[in-house]
């Protein structure tokens, strides 16, 4: 049994401490955008925040972060979107989606400490697996959330590019 | 489409609110099957949308998107083409995943029921652009004449223009909604409506982003793993290990004394030889969770029969294919006389090339959900193949095909891996035990331990020069597993046709071609993995052109522009024809490599190279840059140039050139898939290494041709030529030829 800040709200997980926070979140907190991606830390798929920083859930005992505050890519943004997940619109970076949730989740971590990024930098800590091939456009969009975080809150630009250039 | 038959192809009724909605089925019996592409109207039946186009009288326009989504883009670029014709705002749209729609003729032949739903071949596109064009065009031609009739005005005098109605004479205006339910009444029309002209597309070919990128930043989207039924138990299945293997022995008394443990389910594994239905003999747990089923199939102590194939090992299987070269081959393709070119040849030259087993290993690992009732079933899968599923489901549970319902979740990730369903089989039968819905979820470590794998290949190429460098003969022998090996309807000497396309260039372009086949026997399940046979030819041939061009000292490009030659069609009979450009081809290189600054000087231990490839319709070309130091391969640049007739999204052809960049790179640096003792050897991303963003380029730039053609489809062709062009590079910066993939530790330089 485990007790911990779930986006804000206490959330009481009456399961095993030795569950995976990740299969809590999406079977019993109802959380579904954190994924399974190998269930052994090597993806990011299931990347959350504990206190703010970024852990691999599927490899993080629920008994481990009892007290806790947790973020979810639900919570990341509140009621608006995040700069990360601003950007990853205005750079349309998904294809299939299913390794983003872990992607953003992991830039809105690390981009608070880095928060002028370098290309050495993005593949220092954006060590998060995609299959499609998005990682050219995960390259732009973490260096324009870090110029909207950077210049504060901006217009959301909807992201329809008049232009195609990759 | 005639007018004479038309009428049995568009389909338009109410919707629950009093809308139109509208369907259009391909003229003709097209049978439902994936992708090999099939299909049941209904009426609009529930929350799904079972219609092309719908607009309801409060002025919403929902349109359905009929193939499965897993990144190359349908979703969003296939409504995208019935929005444009229909002449309405982008932004106004609401995209629905439709559900498989099928129907029965009077004969009992199934058909899809509006358009094809599996996605595969890259044809969603090339398949969908004329009857989704017609589907928008036949909605507004409805919608004007309800318009024309209410105002006493000919439908001809009337215009559209983003959703509302304008007759200029009078300055009367309306919206679509406003006609919606008028047009339902109406007849259809007698003639097919009128087309757009490619200068009047307001949205086809414009950039447009992903329709679901909000939920997915935001982690609403629906992906296969997020489904679920009312009352579902999850379950977790052990399969074995050797394929064809058995069951030999279970003990499941700890497993069922475990929290959550709800069963524990036998399946039998398929039949040796024959086609599948799973992919392996396996033993369920069904629990209150999915980790709680994790937990007791741990807990199962499991003997297995390895079966037919418990010695194979990956060298086994290499050396059988060097020894199966030291004799002729399937003869598969023999034009002119190529052991005469050889004989008279002024110079030859002779290599070999291997291309390992890999694995599909989609991001979201097998899942979905099944419920088999008595009257029915339900299922929602992440499949490429919905029609697939239902046939599948049908087979194991006698249920009538219109009795079971499919809905599609989009897919993290398909690559042809969810062209077969054998985990919605798996599915069906533990549900079928426990009468209750069933969300099955495969592991990571079961995704990559049982897969339909991509083939191996050994190639052997050899050609001759006449004494002025120009090719005058070429053999292509390739000794390979057949994906084709355990289909239904397959004879033994057909097992080429899935590894060799003989129509591929160089076919036509020199006097004598032959290719010689070498079916091998392997246990390894086989199948559809991203352009098929195209990865391994194109990695082959785009090498060894590039030999033929060094050995002569000619400049690569050059010397395969020349071969290529002029604009011309020629015929290709396999998919992607009925032609073959070469000019086509020749354009795309010759713009990547302009792009690329081809021939400009580079520094030591800095290499350009150069692939193109025709896959599935469409022309793809790249020059790749790489720097290679103290054996550190960095790939610093890559040029992408693609010839797809229309880009109907060009924002997602850009991103499917740079998912084939992406895919290219990470197969060829490290991946593969080897056999020991019967078994695969990789089980998670430590030993099954896909790149990472430290791998991906800084530089990456891609190209459309602007094209007169009709579109072709883009989920393939920009993967082929990617593994050639960034070892051709290698070549030019190291003088190390790399012909066996993945390159892994084999740089020297």
């Amino acid at each position: 049994m485990a007790t911990f800040d779930l986006n804000g709200e206490a959330f009481e997980f009456d399961g095993a401490d030795n569950t995976p926070l990740l299969w809590v979140l999406r079977e019993a907190a109802g959380l579904q955008g954190t994924k399974f991606g190998c269930g052994a830390g090597h993806c990011g798929a299931c990347a959350v925040h504990v206190d703010g920083r970024a852990r691999r859930a599927c490899v993080t005992p629920v008994g481990a972060i009892a007290g806790r505050k947790i973020t979810t890519i639900e919570g990341l943004g509140g009621d608006e979107l995040h700069p990360v997940q601003q950007a990853w619109l205005e750079e349309d970076v998904v294809q299939c989606g299913y390794c983003q949730a872990g992607q953003i989740m992991t830039a809105a971590d690390w981009l608070q400490r880095v928060p002028d990024p370098s290309d050495e930098d993005i593949e220092k800590y954006q060590a998060n697996l995609c299959r499609c091939g998005t990682y050219a456009r995960v390259r732009k969009a973490i260096k324009r959330a870090a110029e909207i975080s950077r210049n504060g809150a901006v217009a959301f630009v909807e992201p329809v590019a008049g232009e195609v250039q990759s | 489409m005639t007018a004479l038959n038309r009428r049995h192809f568009i389909k338009a009724s109410a919707t629950i609110a009093g809308g139109l909605a509208l369907g259009v089925s391909l003229p003709g019996r097209v049978e439902e099957k994936a992708p090999d592409l099939a299909g049941s109207v209904g009426e609009p039946n529930g929350p799904h949308l079972a219609y092309l186009v719908r607009i309801e009288p409060d002025g919403q326009v929902i349109i359905g998107a009929p193939s499965t989504e897993m990144g190359q883009g349908v979703k969003t670029s296939l409504p995208m083409i019935i929005a444009d014709e229909l002449d309405v705002a982008w932004q106004d749209v609401r995209v629905e995943q439709m559900p498989l729609g099928i129907k029965r003729d009077s004969e009992g032949n199934m058909s899809w029921l509006h358009v094809g739903q599996g996605a595969g071949g890259s044809t969603s596109v090339s398949m969908g652009w004329q009857p989704l064009r017609e589907a928008g065009a036949t909605a507004r031609q409805l919608l004007l004449q309800a318009a024309g009739e209410h105002w006493g005005v000919s439908p001809e005098s009337l215009s559209t223009e983003r959703g509302v109605i304008f007759h200029a004479d009078s300055g009367r205006r309306g919206r679509y909604g406003d006609f919606a339910a008028a047009a339902v009444a109406l007849p259809l029309p007698e003639n097919p409506p009128t087309l757009k002209s490619a200068d009047e597309f307001q949205i086809i070919g414009r950039p447009q982003a992903v329709v679901d990128g909000r939920e997915i930043v935001t982690g609403q989207a629906e992906f296969g793993i997020d489904a679920a039924l009312p009352g579902q138990v999850y379950a977790s299945i052990e399969r074995c290990p050797y394929h064809d293997g058995t069951l030999a022995q279970l003990d499941d008394k700890a497993a069922r004394k475990l929290p959550g443990v709800i069963d524990v389910v036998p399946i039998e594994g398929p039949s040796p030889g024959e086609p599948f239905t799973v992919l392996a003999a396996g033993v369920a747990v069904v629990a209150e969770s999915t980790w709680a089923a994790l937990q007791g199939r741990k807990a199962l102590k499991l003997e297995w029969d390895p079966g037919p194939h418990a010695t194979e090992s990956t060298a086994s299987l290499r050396r059988q294919m060097h020894e199966a070269m030291e004799h002729t081959g399937q003869i598969v393709l023999d034009d002119g006389d190529v052991d005469a070119a050889l004989d008279l040849a002024a110079d030859s030259l002779e290599a070999e090339y291997f291309v390992p087993y890999a694995s599909h290993a989609p991001m979201e690992p097998q899942c979905c959900v099944v419920h088999v009732r008595d009257d029915g079933a339900d299922v929602i899968a992440p499949t490429q193949s919905p029609s697939g599923a239902s046939r599948m489901v049908n087979r194991l549970t006698g249920l009538d095909r219109m009795a079971i319902n499919v809905h599609m979740t989009r897919l993290g990730g398909g690559f042809g891996r969810r062209l077969t369903v054998d985990y919605v089989a798996e599915a069906t039968l533990v549900s079928m035990a426990v009468k209750r819905p069933v969300k099955l979820q495969w592991t990571r470590e079961d995704d990559l331990r049982h897969d339909f794998y991509r083939p191996c290949g050994l190639h052997r190429l050899r050609a001759s020069l006449d004494d002025s460098g120009q090719l005058t003969g070429w053999r292509h022998q390739l000794a390979s597993p057949s994906k084709y090996y355990r289909r239904a309807n397959v004879e033994a000497d057909k097992m080429w046709t899935a590894e060799l396309y003989p129509d591929d260039p160089p076919r036509r372009l020199l006097p004598n071609v032959q290719l010689q086949y070498y079916s091998m026997d392997s246990g390894v399940p086989r199948g559809s993995w991203r352009a098929p046979a195209h990865y391994a030819n194109a990695f082959a041939v785009q090498s060894f052109i590039d030999e033929l061009a060094h050995r002569q000292g000619e400049d690569p490009l050059a010397f395969q522009l020349q071969l290529l030659g002029e604009s011309r069609d020629l015929p290709y009979e396999q998919h992607g024809g009925p032609v073959f450009n070469p000019g086509r081809l020749a354009g795309v290189l010759k713009l990547a490599a302009e792009k690329a600054g081809w021939g400009k000087p580079l520094p030591a231990g800095r290499g350009r190279g150069i692939a193109g490839h025709f896959t599935f319709g469409g022309y793809a070309a790249y020059v790749v840059e790489v720097t290679v130091s103290a054996g550190q391969l960095r790939v610093d640049r890559v040029v992408g140039a693609i010839d797809c007739g229309l880009a109907v999204n060009p924002n997602h052809v850009i991103a499917q050139m740079e998912s084939g960049i992406h895919d290219g790179i990470s197969t060829a640096l490290r991946l593969e898939i080897t056999v020991e003792a019967g078994r695969i050897q990789q089980d998670n991303f430590h030993n099954y290494p896909l790149a990472r963003l430290r791998d991906a380029p800084r530089e990456v730039e891609n190209h459309i041709v602007d094209s007169p053609h009709p579109p072709s489809g883009v989920g393939e062709p920009p993967i082929s030529p990617l593994a050639p062009a960034l070892t051709n590079a290698i070549f030019a910066a190291t003088g190390q030829r790399i012909r066996e993939l993945p390159i892994a530790d084999q740089l020297t330089a």
